[in-house]
């Protein structure tokens, strides 16, 4: 049997650093379809599962990925597909059961340019609200957003724990930038990378309720093929798992879908703040674009100007308490991102009232540099 | 086991399916003369023949009419989205191959919305029963025209007579490389039940069409109004022909429908099997680099 967690130093390409995340995360089933910029982690995979006794399929599309990562993980297995955009538009479908049958499972996007097929291999951030809403109904997800291989070996990780611990597929969304860059990979040792598992029933089938949650709104999840007869469906559904379509039950049900994220909110947030002590004007950043962010903070810095930055780790759910508590103390947040504006729509509904907001918004196709965000911060700076 | 009536009485006797049924989920959705049930039946019936242990079995359905057996069945039953039911099996059935696992789905499920899968799933080899109760029509959303309603058929979306050709489905399903091919209808309920046990004893991908009737979606557009007039033309026009040809197979309306134990292709490994010799392979590989 090979190695599964490769501990050292090691020189990888974002892709690589994600297949190998998921290896020490403990993925064994990957379902993917090939696609431009996320293709290499399908391809690192297909050769290292063989040796480590995982299963690796390409599927016909990424209707069926997305499905058969969640059929494998109601086996008991942890799961991931790969995708770009393009392919996270047809992965939405079957996103939506994964939510309403609470399946843990984790969806890799390698964000390229957009809409439609867009630029294939240059980067954008354009798929974030996507992530957010992309399935129809109302519905809380997680996604992380990673700035660098680095960061994103161990968002994997983090990305398999918070699916294993919410019953939901989490998102890690990078982008090109991230999944075709190499940089410093550190591989702690096995023993020091902490694994979280879902909960599993503690009461005989003839007792269990495959849908009736904990007090932490989490039902613990039985699997397929142990005795539990799991009835599950995409329908709205009773503690039992059956179909009970009246509003009563959707009430219920959808709200505790929601609640189970949204209650445990400053658990899964995470953040990186940097100077933020004195600030009087706050960056916020996610991905790779919070390295140029920083930065022009730093430069803003050495110039006088009072500039922080707010990081963010998680994309979904938003990081609302956070912004709500800095517009009290800054006068503007400036919210680069690649793309028209979307995570400038929530950082500027948190701090209405409190504080202004600016976009600087690229379509994507090339990273920004620090000297257009610092540009963007004087020019705040001078008003 | 539910085995709880709705009146609340227990039962005096029960009867040998009932140990399948999620009895308190009684009674089911599913319309008078509907050939979903027997099918059902017979494929109950067929795992008791070949002494499957109940935990062991996993019902994977789509969307649809048939879609909702799975959650009438006391076994684990995965009712998923519209087309998805065959990939979602598969990464049922790669995780834990000791599982006996079923697609029991619609045409419209499995050859419509679908149709990528089936194929892709055939063509691998993977170790699925599918079993498609086949009604020529969309029945949940009240018979619209599908992928298998044969030319000059009505429908509420074709309300001046199909233009379209149907599907083969068993020649379908051989252009694809399925291991066992059978066509059956939910009136010959026997010779279904004979075939799918024989169908479980196989491994890889096994296909069973069941023509299925649909009284009120179908028949009442399509001239056989009444409950048991569909099931009077399948007992009517159908021939028994063991090992036909699948491509003779065809279903048109004033012809023959032809019935039978189409294909069976021994030897041929299925998905899983060549997976664990590739792992093999592999692990042979990197002993000898040692």
């Amino acid at each position: 049997m090979g190695k599964t967690v490769l501990t050292g130093k090691h020189f990888w390409y974002g892709d690589i650093a994600i297949a190998e995340g998921a290896i020490a995360a403990g993925c064994r089933f990957f379902a993917g379809y090939p696609i431009t910029p996320a293709s290499e982690i399908a391809e690192h995979i297909s050769r290292r599962f063989p040796e480590i006794g995982g299963i690796v399929v390409q599927f016909e599309d990424e209707l069926a990925a997305m499905a058969a990562i969640l059929g494998a993980s109601w086996a008991g297995a942890k799961s991931m597909t790969a995708t770009s955009g393009p392919g996270l538009s047809l992965m939405t479908e079957n996103i939506g059961l994964g939510v309403m049958m609470e399946v843990p499972t984790v969806i890799v996007d390698i964000q390229r340019g957009g809409p439609s097929t867009g630029l294939p291999t240059l980067t954008a951030q354009g798929d974030v609200m996507q992530a957010k809403w992309g399935s129809h109904g109302p519905y809380e997800i997680i996604a992380l957003s990673p700035d660098s291989p680095h960061e994103a070996f161990d968002l994997t990780i983090r990305c398999f724990n918070l699916a294993e611990k919410y019953r939901v597929p989490v998102i890690l969304l990078a982008s090109e930038t991230v999944g075709h860059s190499a940089g410093k990979v550190v591989v702690p040792p096995e023993d020091e990378i902490k694994l979280l598992d879902r909960k599993r029933p503690t009461v005989p089938p003839e007792e269990y309720l495959p849908y009736m949650p904990d007090e932490d709104l989490i039902p613990p999840m039985a699997h397929t093929g142990e005795g539990y007869s799991v009835c599950t469906t995409g329908l709205t559904h009773d503690e039992k798992g059956y179909p009970d379509t009246s509003a009563e039950t959707q009430e219920k049900l959808v709200r505790r879908l929601n609640d189970k994220i949204r209650k445990h909110l400053e658990e899964i947030v995470d953040v990186e703040e940097e100077n933020m002590e004195d600030a009087e004007i706050a960056v916020v950043s996610y991905g790779q674009v919070s390295r140029p962010a920083k930065r022009a903070v730093k430069m803003a810095r050495e110039e006088g100007i009072k500039a922080g930055s707010i990081k963010l780790i998680t994309v979904w759910p938003f990081a609302e308490h956070v912004i709500r508590k800095w517009a009290k103390h800054v006068e503007v947040f400036i919210v680069p991102e690649l793309n028209y504006g979307q995570i400038y729509l929530q950082v500027k509904r948190e701090a209405a009232g409190d504080s202004e907001t600016v976009l600087t918004p690229r379509m994507g196709g090339r990273l920004i540099t620090p000297q257009e965000i610092y540009r963007e911060i004087k020019k705040v700076g001078e008003k | 086991m539910n085995q709880k009536m709705i009146s609340g009485e227990e039962p005096q006797e029960l009867h040998p399916m009932d140990q399948w049924l999620r009895s308190e989920r009684m009674p089911h959705i599913w319309c008078a003369g509907c050939g979903i049930g027997p099918t059902l039946y017979a494929w109950a019936r067929a795992l008791d023949r070949v002494g499957i242990d109940k935990g062991k079995v996993v019902y994977v359905s789509g969307i649809g009419c048939c879609g909702r057996g799975s959650g009438y069945l006391d076994v684990d039953g995965f009712h998923t989205t519209h087309g998805r039911a065959i990939p979602f099996a598969i990464g049922i059935k790669l995780v834990k191959p000791d599982l006996c696992v079923s697609v029991i789905s619609g045409d419209g499920d499995l050859f419509s919305i679908g149709g990528n899968h089936f194929i892709h799933a055939a063509r691998r080899n993977v170790d699925l029963l599918v079993i498609c109760t086949n009604n020529f029509i969309y029945g949940m959303t009240g018979g619209q025209l599908a992928a298998t309603t044969l030319r000059g058929d009505y429908s509420t979306t074709s309300p001046y007579g199909n233009i379209e050709h149907p599907f083969n489905t068993p020649h379908l399903a051989n252009a694809s490389g399925a291991v066992y091919i059978a066509r059956w209808t939910s009136i010959h309920v026997r010779m279904l039940e004979e075939s799918i046990t024989e169908a479980l004893r196989m491994k890889g991908f096994r296909y069973i069409e069941v023509l299925s009737p649909c009284p009120v979606n179908y028949g009442r557009q399509n001239k056989l109004p009444g409950v048991f007039d569909t099931a009077e033309w399948f007992l009517q026009s159908s021939v028994i022909r063991h090992g036909a040809d699948t491509s003779e197979v065809q279903i048109e309306k004033g012809k023959p429908i032809i019935l039978g134990n189409f294909v069976k292709r021994e030897n041929k490994l299925s998905y899983y099997e060549e997976l664990k010799k590739l792992e093999e392979k592999v692990k042979r590989a990197a002993e000898a680099e040692k």
